[in-house]
């Protein structure tokens, strides 16, 4: 049985010009220890769903799917505080700005254990204990000392530890991962990759990876699906996709890449009409 | 024969942090003795981690900070902005484009007045002229006229990342330097800005210096690479050499961190995994 598994998600957000839609039936589905890649420019509503799973869209989103079920229980029936039991504990999420979504406020060290308090009800003790494992874990040195750092004494690849540290505190059976290594460079982000898979095969945690990086999913993936304009463009497993893509968008994208380049230009992806890939719409 | 545009000997940059009641003053050399050369039309690109100084680098370049030491030429002509004040004559044949197109354009002006301030203050062309040669570049960027009144907000980060161009172009450089011009950007709008740099260049013969740490886009548009590790050239030759055959261990440990989206790296990766 599939961990997550979402029927033609819908999420349409209130504007002054009226609804707009940014997610247009996408169905999706991620297996235990499987590794999912969501593919797509800005604006293509990859983070967007992923929000809706996990419950943090605004009030002016309006959330409708056939079935949204996260391991056989369905979402979208649970009341709140039933739904904040299992986000950040069973499902957490990694964002994309580590300098931004860490509270400039709190120590690292608090953040971390303010998860533990709520979702574990651990002692004071304990909760120092597991949160030094954790830094342990994510490779921060000298993890007892820099607890009581602040997000802004550490650099943007330790902040990004220290998210995942957060995320995975709980052991939590599906990982979502939005843009993990956008903002950093590509020593720190090869790190960062590997920290996240080895994690994954360690705890068998289910895997989703927002990307807009060909090369991130190159190196992670098992299964990814492409997605433009809100709608799905195309699924396949990642051998498939690189060898063989169906849809012309994917096409467009792999061709874009500069380790692709033939001759003087790049070819771009302009607004022609996009088709998904047969069988998948 | 080519002309040398731009040329840098043996530049350092330290900065003082001074001291304050608990700790005493440090010194941190940013920049340790760089060498480098750009002829016209050429692109060289600056590889390097985040903190390595490729971005102090930059600011000297671009005559923003005074190097400590070192000789800086630029088309031939010796400039130190430490000792001499800088003539409008010099700031108009160096510009940049910075890494973030939200945040080096100014919310509250519009894109007119974007393009038409640097021509308000290097140059005496009455109020008119000015506008046409802004709106002649917005189309040569690929905007249209219809964008000259609007502001930033309005924009996509590619279409800013073309007016940070389009504003860099306006006093007809001969040297541009981009740090990290598309870092911030999708794959695909990358593409797009890529292909508009190297159609400029082949206009105006412009000779860029490009900062990045991806080195897929920098196989793709540089002639020579020069690779920084800790305010250091470890590494500087032409891309054939470099991309052939890294001499330094860090040159080899960026190439090793790059991911591959090629099907043969696709297939070893999902075997190795198979296997474990």
């Amino acid at each position: 049985m599939a961990l997550l598994d979402i029927q033609n998600l819908v999420v349409e957000f209130q504007t002054a010009s009226g609804p707009f839609r940014a997610v247009d039936g996408v169905s999706l589905h991620v297996d235990e220890r499987e590794v999912l890649a969501i593919v797509g420019e800005s604006g293509s509503g990859k983070s967007v769903s992923m929000l809706a799973v996990m419950g943090l869209l605004p009030w002016t989103a309006t959330v409708t799917a056939d079935e949204m079920s996260f391991n056989g229980r369905d979402l979208l029936k649970m009341s709140p505080a039933e739904r904040r039991k299992i986000v950040g504990k069973d499902m957490s999420m990694i964002f994309q700005e580590p300098m931004a979504s860490l509270n400039p406020c709190f120590t690292v060290g608090f953040q971390i254990e303010e998860v533990l308090r709520f979702h574990m009800g651990m002692d004071k003790a304990q909760r120092r204990e597991r949160a030094i494992e954790l830094l342990t874990q994510v490779g921060i040195a000298e993890p007892a000392e820099r607890l009581n750092s602040f997000p802004h004494q550490m650099s943007g690849g330790q902040c990004q530890r220290v998210m995942i540290a957060i995320a995975i505190a709980c052991n939590p059976k599906l990982l979502i991962a939005d843009e993990p290594t956008t903002a950093l460079d590509v020593t720190i982000q090869k790190q960062i990759l590997d920290l996240l898979v080895s994690l994954q095969v360690k705890y068998g945690m289910g895997l989703i990876m927002i990307t807009h990086n060909m090369g991130v999913v190159a190196e992670t993936a098992d299964r990814v699906i492409v997605q433009y304009k809100g709608r799905k463009m195309e699924e396949a497993d990642v051998l498939s996709l690189f060898e063989s893509p169906k849809s012309n968008y994917t096409r467009a994208l792999l061709s874009a890449l500069p380790d692709n380049a033939v001759g003087d230009r790049l070819p771009t992806v302009s607004d022609m009409l996009f088709e998904p890939a047969a069988g998948v719409a | 024969m080519s002309i040398k545009v731009v040329e840098g000997k043996n530049i350092k940059r330290d900065y003082h942090i001074g001291g304050g009641l608990f700790r005493g003053a440090r010194t941190v050399h940013a920049v340790k003795g760089v060498s480098f050369s750009v002829d016209k039309g050429k692109t060289l690109a600056i590889v390097g981690e985040s903190g390595c100084g490729k971005s102090t680098l930059a600011r000297i370049i671009t005559l923003i900070d005074p190097a400590t030491s070192g000789e800086l030429f630029i088309d031939g002509n010796k400039v130190d902005i430490a000792r001499n004040s800088l003539t409008k004559e010099m700031r108009r044949k160096v510009q940049i484009v910075f890494q973030n197109p939200y945040g080096s354009l100014n919310p509250r002006q519009k894109i007119g007045d974007v393009l038409g301030e640097p021509l308000l203050i290097n140059t005496d062309k009455p109020a008119e002229e000015r506008r046409d040669l802004a709106m002649k570049m917005l189309k040569k960027v690929g905007l249209g006229t219809e964008h000259y009144n609007r502001y930033p907000h309005m924009f996509s980060g590619g279409q800013r990342q073309r007016i940070a161009i389009a504003r860099a172009l306006m006093l007809n450089p001969s040297l541009l330097v981009l740090d990290e011009p598309v870092s911030a950007l999708d794959l695909s709008v990358q593409a797009q800005v890529l292909n508009l740099l190297a159609d400029l260049q082949d206009e105006f013969q412009l000779t860029y210096v490009f900062i990045s740490h991806d080195l897929s886009v920098v196989r793709y548009i540089a002639d020579d690479v020069m690779v920084m590790y800790f305010g250091e050239a470890v590494e500087y030759g032409s891309r054939e050499e470099v991309f052939a055959d890294p001499k330094h261990s860090y040159t080899r440990t960026l190439f090793a961190a790059t991911p591959r989206a090629d099907v043969a790296s696709i297939k070893a990766r999902l075997a190795k995994k198979k296997a474990a």
